[in-house]
């Protein structure tokens, strides 16, 4: 649809902008910035912080730039008198509600409430203290999110993100007047409540009111103890954002920075999650073979398709309360964090003739849901609990500060052997649609002996940010042992964000859909996005982090998972095959229905 | 005592030759931009206290382009000091309802709703039988409307129109960004005219007797008359229909017990006048508008009290959404009670009046906007009593 | 009837949408005095709406409440009108006659006291709402006299 050009002026400056555009972005077109607290770009408008206010000439009232949209021949001021009055007002009325106690506030320095309150030189506060001392309370009870209301400024961004990006609504606003907070049914310990624990509340929050719960000191407690061997995984996503949080602009790789960080920090081993990634590859290409196979040949069924991913822990734990009927979907594979875990203290331990009980692994993740993940009862296969601690790639980036590790300038270097090695494919778990590209690259390559039929493997189809994505692929001439799949129109689907993830799940479930194998990422962008990554988030610097992840992809030697040396040096020396009695015993899992209000 | 104030019978006229329906019946013969044009004629302005040219509220909407429209009447009367919705909906909700059906046929709107706040709900009854007759009748006579009631739960706020809509549509009664404007987009983001009851009412009697005779009462500025909540230290409280632009002074002479030092006019979202201001106070659209609340203050009140009172209502009504009034209730509240125990010195009123002037441009709707009438209003004239 | 048959009926009888929260609502506390922990339950499951979402809209509304409340709610106008004619007074009477304070609900369940924003009633204070039902003019005498009609009923 073609849009009318509007004119108006910004603080006396013509501007001409598509009819519907808000003042804030006509402002931005000017590169006149007017702060904001409530406003997102992932996000809906909601026009509740009234700190983006600006004069409009003619207007009783200052407009919220954020849900005011330009008219022709409107003249802005963004700093007028009367707005910069106002501004401060709120401010500080915001700051009189909130624990200032910045200097211990895990979010010091990465705070918009403070940048703003430093902006405007807050001194003394002009008005009275209002924190309730019951909101100083924090609620610890859920492994992955800390959430302390003495910090809520009420901008409901993480009410919009639970309920917009995740589709889920644990956390909705209560009450009214001065007793109105975010909380959740019947104010419930977040534990109880029908939390993913993806995070993306934390990602969005512009206070410290959300957090994840961090391990950085018993990390550091481990690294010191002598009688621990502490090794550490790397996500893959991570290596494309930590410099975010280190001074580099979003997209940088930082893969060898991130390795030689690790390192200096004091770990033993510096490993790669993206090994277990091709593992999972390994594993869960041929459960979807064998699903397959059992579902067409076979017409068994409790073969049950379409096959779901199960990388991501948030969207199992979402899973789990949501669709419980659909668990039997969902592979049974653990993932790449989990399978590490469980070779890390079994397999590697024997290797390197440590004790499992004396080995400590800690993983750095994009994700919180990661910190749930590990301590399910479930993820005890090593009879020890497989992964120790996680940190986010945030925590991880705080460390490298304390130690005084000067990032930018420190020499790349390699991961450990073994349980280092990874193929591109691995990387591109990152990005949403990864693993199902990744998946392809090897499945049909198994199936048929050749590679995929995509220019440089690059199975575009399954790339990009659409919130769902659906592709179809031919099995042409494949080898005898697959002759079931001859002709085959292998369909699949990837969503990311739950909130797709559940149109996704309702389209499966009224049988409308038919496909066989299905992709879902908790988070918007993947695991790129994820719960644990550097703040801000936007659709642009995920943009930038895909990028990323796919040049990396690009620059590897190896491409697919199954020519991963390590990967088959596994198999042949510990594993046996993919599926196989010690892949079943430490590789796999299985998920159990939750509460589902 | 003589009578110096003209009392006025439109709303509550029981004139058994006329009835609501017919008047109905007459008016949808007419073309709908002759009614239009007759409300603007009329001066008619909204009478729920922002006080919109009704005719042109009606206006808009009829120009909007949509299969499905709405009528709303605003029964969410909350306001402290204002009871007069409940009266007119007890007594002539007939009337009502054929000003929203009248609205109907001009904004081409086949379905109307009337929301009552829950503290009414003891009327449910009696004006759903009486509906319920209404309707009927309307479908007898072919005439494609329905109205429909719902009910409130308790928040003042809600009787902002957005925050009303939202209410409507299950949500919480938070105010919405605007524009859009509820012609533009308003309950089920239709476009939709909300009135209040009063107004409806006017619009019926004004389709009945014309614009003329409404025009012929009150000002320029504020035609026809309206319904006063009058309370507070008077021998006479009620409900008193008056002719808009009087002397607050007359209103005193007439109402007070003699010792009035002050009067909350547009209850407690409206401004308190001293008794040396009664003399050039007009109660209009030109002087001091209001929703219709009256309230009297003889020389035994506290003023500190009364604006205490004020603002605990609000801190409790606010919807809590936007910064300037969840947190500049409550630091008003605070603030007076701070001074008042000599916590805070007597110029901290004065930060706080500078507050109360963020709050009403920056504040998302109308509540927070207004809740530096009364503070200013009171802390000016009766500062002694807010700090001693 | 249980609460989850009786959520059913209303979900029946007002609509299977968001737009029926409200009067959904309304009934259940009709019925039951408050939304207890089920009831918000289902009719999050019927609606297909989150638990907190449903828990966030009735708790932004004051007759909505989702803490358990007497078979009869007494609702103390505290607006000033009332207060220049007797308000505490009033809740004085009640409070004494009940044995409760404000907030409170009786031992045998039959009544909770809570004060109320402005009801509409200031030419005619003190007044108070018993469930629906509205006693203007009160003095405490009187407000005794129909505390004991509501007390002998069962």
């Amino acid at each position: 649809m073609n849009k009318y050009l509007v004119n108006l002026k910004v603080n006396n400056m013509p501007v001409s902008v598509e009819e519907g555009t808000t003042i804030l972005d006509a402002a931005k077109k000017l590169n006149l910035r007017i702060p904001t607290l409530c406003n997102h770009p992932d996000l809906s408008v909601a026009g509740n912080c009234r700190v983006c206010v600006v004069e409009i000439k003619g207007a009783r009232l200052l407009a919220a730039s954020c849900a005011t949209p330009v008219s022709e021949g409107m003249e802005v001021f963004t700093n007028s008198e009367k707005v910069r009055i106002a501004r401060k007002h709120i401010v500080e009325l915001l700051l009189s509600e909130h624990n200032a106690d910045c200097t211990k506030c895990f979010k010091n320095g990465n705070c918009e409430l403070q940048d703003l309150a430093s902006e405007y030189r807050i001194g003394d506060h002009v008005f009275l203290d209002l924190v309730k001392p019951a909101h100083k309370i924090q609620d610890i009870s859920s492994p992955s999110i800390v959430k302390d209301d003495s910090k809520c400024i009420r901008c409901q961004r993480c009410v919009r993100t639970c309920h917009e990006l995740q589709g889920i609504s644990a956390l909705a606003v209560t009450n009214k007047g001065d007793h109105q907070k975010i909380s959740t049914f019947l104010n419930k310990p977040l534990n109880d409540v029908v939390c993913s624990a993806c995070g993306q509340c934390i990602n969005r929050c512009p206070t410290g009111a959300l957090t994840e719960r961090n391990y950085i000191e018993e990390v550091w407690k481990a690294i010191y103890d002598p009688t621990k061997f502490v090794v550490v995984q790397t996500a893959p996503a991570t290596r494309v954002a930590l410099g975010e949080d280190l001074g580099l602009p979003p997209g940088e790789r930082v893969t060898g920075h991130m390795v030689s960080a690790l390192k200096k920090l004091g770990f033993n081993k510096v490993l790669d999650t993206d090994f277990t990634a091709d593992l999972t590859i390994m594993e869960e290409g041929t459960e979807l073979l064998t699903r397959l196979k059992r579902a067409l040949v076979d017409k068994d069924e409790t073969a049950i398709l379409p096959m779901m991913t199960s990388c991501s822990p948030g969207w199992i734990k979402f899973q789990e309360h949501m669709y419980p009927e659909l668990l039997n979907n969902l592979s049974t594979c653990k993932s790449p964090q989990q399978m590490f875990g469980a070779l890390a203290k079994t397999y590697y331990a024997e290797k390197i003739n440590i004790k499992a009980q004396d080995m400590v692994v800690v993983s750095i993740m994009p994700c919180v849901a990661k910190k749930f993940e590990c301590e399910r009862s479930e993820m005890r296969d090593s009879g020890y609990q497989d992964v120790d601690y996680v940190l986010t790639t945030r925590e991880l980036a705080m460390m490298i500060k304390q130690a005084g590790i000067d990032f930018g300038k420190i020499e790349e270097e390699h991961y450990d052997s073994i349980l280092g090695e990874s193929t591109g494919a691995a990387v591109i778990f990152g990005a949403t649609g990864g693993v199902m590209e990744a998946a392809l690259r090897t499945a049909y390559e198994i199936v048929t002996g050749r590679e995929v039929p995509f220019t440089n493997l690059n199975i575009q189809p399954v790339r990009g940010m659409d919130g769902i994505k659906e592709a179809s692929i031919k099995i042409k001439n494949v080898k005898p042992e697959w002759s079931f799949l001859e002709g085959v129109d292998l369909n699949v689907a990837i969503a990311h964000g739950l909130a797709n993830a559940r149109q996704l799940m309702e389209k499966v479930k009224s049988g409308e859909a038919n496909y066989h194998f299905i992709e879902i990422m908790g988070c918007p962008g993947g695991c790129l996005g994820g719960g644990g990554q550097p703040i801000p988030t936007s659709p642009e610097i995920r943009k930038k982090r895909a990028e990323a992840i796919y040049s990396e992809d690009a620059g590897m030697p190896l491409r697919k998972s199954h020519e991963n040396p390590e990967v088959i040096e596994v198999y042949s020396k510990f594993l046996g095959e993919p599926l196989g009695h010690k892949s079943h015993d430490l590789l796999h899992t299985h998920y159990k229905p939750r509460k589902r209000y | 005592m003589e009578t110096k104030l003209k009392k006025v019978d439109i709303i509550f006229e029981d004139d058994k030759t006329i009835s609501p329906i017919g008047i109905l019946e007459k008016t949808i013969k007419r073309s709908a931009d002759e009614i239009i044009l007759d409300l603007i004629d009329s001066g008619l302005k909204g009478r729920g206290g922002a006080g919109f040219p009704t005719g042109l509220k009606w206006k808009f909407t009829r120009n909007e382009d949509s299969e499905v429209k709405y009528v709303i009447c605003n029964a969410d009367e909350g306001e402290p000091g204002t009871f007069k919705d409940r009266e007119i909906l007890d007594r002539v909700p007939e009337k009502i309802f054929t000003g929203m059906a009248i609205c109907g046929y001009v904004i081409g709107a086949k379905e109307g709703y009337i929301y009552i706040r829950g503290e009414y709900n003891f009327l449910l009854k009696s004006i759903q039988a009486k509906l319920d007759k209404f309707n009927n009748e309307m479908k007898q006579k072919h005439i494609d409307f329905t109205i429909y009631l719902k009910s409130g739960s308790g928040a003042y706020v809600c009787g902002e129109e957005s925050a009303l809509f939202e209410s409507m549509e299950g949500k919480r009664g938070e105010p919405r960004n605007k524009p859009p404007y509820p012609t533009v987009a308003g309950y089920n983001n239709k476009p939709t005219v909300i009135n209040n009851v009063e107004t409806l009412v006017y619009t019926t009697m004004i389709c009945h007797m014309g614009p003329e005779k409404f025009k012929a009462l009150g000002t320029t500025d504020s035609r026809g008359s309206k319904v006063f909540s009058v309370s507070g230290d008077t021998p006479i409280p009620g409900i008193y229909e008056l002719e808009l632009g009087m002397p607050l002074n007359k209103f005193v002479e007439e109402f007070g017990d003699g010792d009035a030092k002050a009067i909350q006019v547009g209850g407690a979202s409206g401004h308190c006048v001293p008794r040396k201001k009664f003399n050039d106070t007009i109660i209009g659209f030109e002087g001091i508008p209001t929703g219709g609340s009256m309230m009297i203050f003889n020389s035994s009140r506290s003023m500190y009290n009364v604006l205490h009172d004020y603002l605990e209502f609000f801190t409790e009504e606010s919807c809590g959404q936007c910064t300037p009034c969840r947190v500049g209730c409550q630091q008003l509240l605070k603030g007076i009670e701070a001074v008042k125990r000599g916590e805070r010195s007597p110029s901290y009123l004065d930060d706080l009046k500078k507050l109360t002037n963020t709050m009403k441009i920056a504040a998302k709707c109308g509540l927070g906007q207004s809740v530096g009438n009364p503070f200013n209003s009171i802390v000016d004239n009766f500062r002694e009593e807010i700090i001693y | 009837m249980t609460t989850e048959l009786l959520v059913k009926e209303l979900v029946e009888k007002n609509g299977r949408c968001r737009n029926s929260l409200m009067p959904i609502l309304q009934g259940i506390v009709q019925k039951e005095h408050y939304l207890s922990e089920e009831a918000m339950l289902s009719v999050a499951k019927e609606l297909d709406l989150s638990a907190a979402d449903v828990y966030g809209t009735a708790s932004f509304y004051t007759f909505l409440d989702t803490v358990p409340r007497g078979k009869n709610v007494i609702r103390v106008c505290k607006t000033i009108t009332c207060h220049m004619k007797g308000r505490e007074e009033i809740i004085e009477a009640i409070s004494n006659h009940l044995k409760i304070k404000v907030g409170e609900t009786t031992h045998d369940k039959k009544f909770t006291l809570l004060t109320a924003n402005c009801l509409g009633w200031c030419h005619k204070g003190p007044v108070m709402l018993i469930n629906d039902e509205v006693y203007p003019e009160l003095t405490p005498a009187k407000t005794v006299e129909i505390l004991e009609k509501y007390g002998k009923e069962q």
